[in-house]
């Protein structure tokens, strides 16, 4: 649903032929991810409050959800799945992919090894 | 009841109580200007609710410089302070708030502004692009990055100034051990401006992917165009751990959760790996756009083109993603044991490799070209020694046994003031020198740019070399006084004479522009140094819409193709009837949102949620009056491109 309004089109200086042209539908897919996300936090947050369950099994399923949450904001927000033109967003995502996992493993690793030697 | 703080709300002291004096006169002196020539209007229609690149850069460019002259006094306090042993001229608690704003300003409200401005002025105008993708977005970045250095810096006067460092390290900045609003300040005014940083890393993405000219491939870009592309993607990946750690400490000092402090399972050195994940990308978002000025001005003057395009790309992208895996050298003595520290030792000395690359690529760029020494290349000269004694003094503190004698002595300061002044400052000049022109229609003075050079370069060293020694000889950051006998001394007058010795360089800038803004030699051609890339084909200062014609790009250099190239007459087509330029409106949202933030911010930062929340209520209605904007854009008309273009005897 990108409005043309925060988009600058001055690029080709072309007139439209009706800047109202684009079709308006209802954003279903938004609405959804919108509750999508919205629930999965509070699932997050309501396991560590509860502590209904073991620690590891709270890490495992907040965990389990952060990947849900992030196909969500992937799929419903961030249109990985259309593309115009070369698909320079795959790079980003590799990019993304490489930056997530350094900063979480890497500091799983430190702070464990941390704790390790200083306690 | 009224937090007890309440009855601190003014800051006292001598030097509080001038700077109170000063900002009411200064305030005072700008409404007393703006209403006796009747700018009012003015300043509301031409900039606080422009959308236009090139006048946010500009702003940037001007808070920047204001922020530059905040941290420069800071830094003249402290080197007052330290002159001579036992001084008492800064207590010990005034002292830790002066070089913790001064880290702060620095780097965040004077480095980044200055960068983020100069790729707002020059790199649509390489891409030949006619704005960025955003408009509307570049000036809610600019205002939140405004109003965030705005309430940092209201924390001097109102309030009392954070004190924690620059690096506000958990558990010293948590609640327990330092109440107050101080540090809140900082955790609101960096998150607000953290808004507008990232906003602008996400929108010079788009712009450079979606709006290069037609014929201009990604390795046809200008090397300054390829640096904000890098840039900003280590800006969209680094600042949110940012946001999140500034909200789990806010968390932790407003509503007393346990993420960062001693007890309750709270875990202080989590913060410090937090911050330094955004801490080591970001001193790259710093160090790469004036990588890519460097590349630009020593190109432009050596009347060469770059030497080793592909290999200057290929190492920046390698630095931008060894960025990543280095964090861990600031804090070696946190004590994570050998593995850890060897792979972070090893990871950052790889980042040598790219680094000298671009070294050797430089000088072959001067390799027999025809130097022209302008005030610019005199900058861009200074820069690459200057940076290589950064950089090698920093692979030495990333050798972990040796860092736990360098760590956090005066021998660190002088590492990263030599990358980071000998780097970003003096790109930054260079850039301001070289884009000047284009800024504003009139170039620097040429003479005065020599002694602002070399006043500056000189008291630069004066001021940090002798710090190297000092911190060998013991000497710790962040101490306030040191008592005699001890031998530093001798050094720590000589580094405080080198200090108003910078001071003395940056009044040669001031006049510098004052002077020039009257005598200087004014450019007509838009082509003020016989420049090479695509900012130097239209007139200085550019239209507002940069180029009546997008231009069609055969190649790298396409300026110097298009003067002197193999592909001139493909250049010398028969100029196209002009067409209607499609253009968005400006608009007063994103200066009144931003002051809303800022009116919301200061609330939470003195815990007075009514205020907080209220502010945060209007931000929401602006976001909610802009969704429901229809009326966005406007076409400039052919003849108002004529008479433009007219004007500028480009017809």
């Amino acid at each position: 649903m990108t409005t043309h309004s925060d988009v600058n089109p001055s690029h080709g200086a072309t007139l439209p032929s009706d800047p109202k042209a684009h079709h308006e539908t209802f954003p279903w897919k938004h609405i959804l991810g919108f509750v999508l996300s919205l629930v999965l936090t509070f699932a997050a947050l309501g396991l560590v409050l509860s502590a209904a369950l073991p620690l590891t099994a709270v890490i495992v399923s907040i965990v389990v959800l952060a990947v849900l949450q992030l196909l969500v904001q992937l799929l419903l927000f961030m249109h990985l799945t259309e593309r115009h033109g070369p698909a320079t967003h795959v790079l980003t995502l590799v990019f993304g992919f490489f930056v997530a996992f350094t900063i979480v493993a890497g500091s799983a690793w430190i702070m464990f090894t941390f704790h390790a030697t200083v306690a | 009841m009224l937090p007890h703080y309440f009855n601190h709300l003014f800051v006292t002291g001598t030097d509080i109580y001038i700077a109170d004096v000063l900002i009411i006169l200064t305030s005072l002196g700008i409404v007393g200007v703006l209403t006796y020539f009747k700018k009012w209007k003015w300043l509301w229609r031409e900039w606080l609710t422009t959308v236009d690149h090139k006048k946010i850069g500009i702003m940037y460019i001007i808070a920047a410089t204001a922020m530059f002259f905040r941290g420069g006094m800071d830094g003249l306090m402290m080197r007052t302070q330290l002159a001579v042993p036992n001084n008492h001229f800064l207590g010990a608690e005034h002292y830790d708030q002066v070089f913790t704003t001064h880290g702060t300003i620095m780097i965040l409200f004077m480095a980044m502004p200055y960068l983020i401005g100069l790729i707002n002025v020059a790199m649509p105008l390489q891409i030949g692009a006619r704005d960025v993708a955003f408009p509307y977005l570049n000036a809610i970045s600019f205002w939140t990055f405004f109003f965030g250095a705005m309430l940092f810096n209201l924390s001097f006067v109102i309030g009392g100034s954070p004190d924690a460092g620059w690096t506000s390290y958990a558990p010293l900045a948590g609640p327990t051990f330092d109440p107050g609003p101080g540090e809140n300040y900082y955790l609101f005014g960096l998150n607000l401006a953290g808004i507008g940083t990232l906003a602008s890393g996400i929108n010079f993405l788009v712009t450079i992917i979606k709006m290069r000219a037609p014929g201009m491939k990604l390795m046809d870009m200008p090397m300054f165009t390829w640096s904000t592309l890098i840039t900003s993607i280590l800006i969209i990946f680094a600042f949110p751990v940012l946001t999140v750690a500034l909200s789990l400490l806010t968390f932790d000092r407003l509503f007393g959760s346990h993420i960062f402090s001693m007890t309750h399972g709270g875990m202080p050195m989590m913060w410090v790996n937090l911050f330094w994940i955004w801490g080591h990308p970001e001193v790259y978002i710093v160090i790469l756009p004036a990588f890519g000025i460097l590349s630009e001005v020593i190109s432009t003057f050596s009347g060469k083109k770059l030497f080793g395009y592909s290999a200057m790309v290929g190492s920046m992208v390698a630095i931008a993603f060894l960025s990543f895996t280095v964090w861990v050298h600031h804090f070696f003595t946190m004590g994570a044991g050998p593995a850890v520290n060897s792979f972070f030792g090893v990871s950052t000395m790889l980042i040598a490799i790219p680094t000298g690359v671009k070294v050797f690529n430089w000088i072959f760029t001067m390799y027999r070209g025809k130097i022209r020494f302008t005030t610019a290349m005199l900058w861009a000269l200074a820069f690459i020694p200057t940076f290589v004694v950064g950089g090698m003094t920093g692979v030495m503190l990333a050798v972990a046994p040796a860092d736990y004698q360098y760590h956090n002595s005066y021998f660190l300061i002088a590492h990263f003031h030599y990358t980071l002044i000998g780097g970003t400052v003096f790109g930054v000049f260079a850039g301001l020198y070289y884009w000047w022109p284009k800024m504003f229609g009139f170039k620097l003075n040429e003479r005065l740019g020599r002694w602002n050079f070399w006043t500056f370069i000189i008291s630069f060293n004066v001021t940090f070399l002798p710090m190297f020694l000092l911190g060998l000889m013991g000497m710790t950051r962040r101490m306030y006084t040191y008592p005699p006998g001890l031998g530093w001394s001798h050094l720590n007058m000589i580094e405080t004479v080198g200090a108003f010795g910078q001071a003395i360089g940056m009044m040669f800038l001031a006049v510098n522009i004052v002077w020039s803004i009257k005598y200087g030699e004014r450019d007509v051609t838009g082509d003020a140094w016989d420049g090479r890339a695509l900012e130097w084909s239209t007139t200085s200062p550019a239209p507002e819409y940069n180029f009546a014609h997008v231009p069609v790009v055969y190649g790298r250099d396409a300026f110097w193709d298009m003067k002197y190239g193999k592909n001139r007459e493909k250049y010398q087509v028969k100029a196209k009837p002009y067409r209607p330029i499609h253009m968005p409106n400006n608009s007063g949202r994103p200066f009144l949102m931003s002051l809303a933030f800022f009116i919301s911010f200061w609330g939470f930062v003195f815990k007075w949620y009514l205020v907080g929340g209220l502010g945060l209520a209007a931000v929401f209605v602006f976001m909610y009056l802009r969704s429901f904007e229809y009326d966005t854009d406007h076409y400039i008309s052919v003849e108002e491109i004529e008479h433009t273009e007219a004007a500028a005897g480009r017809l």
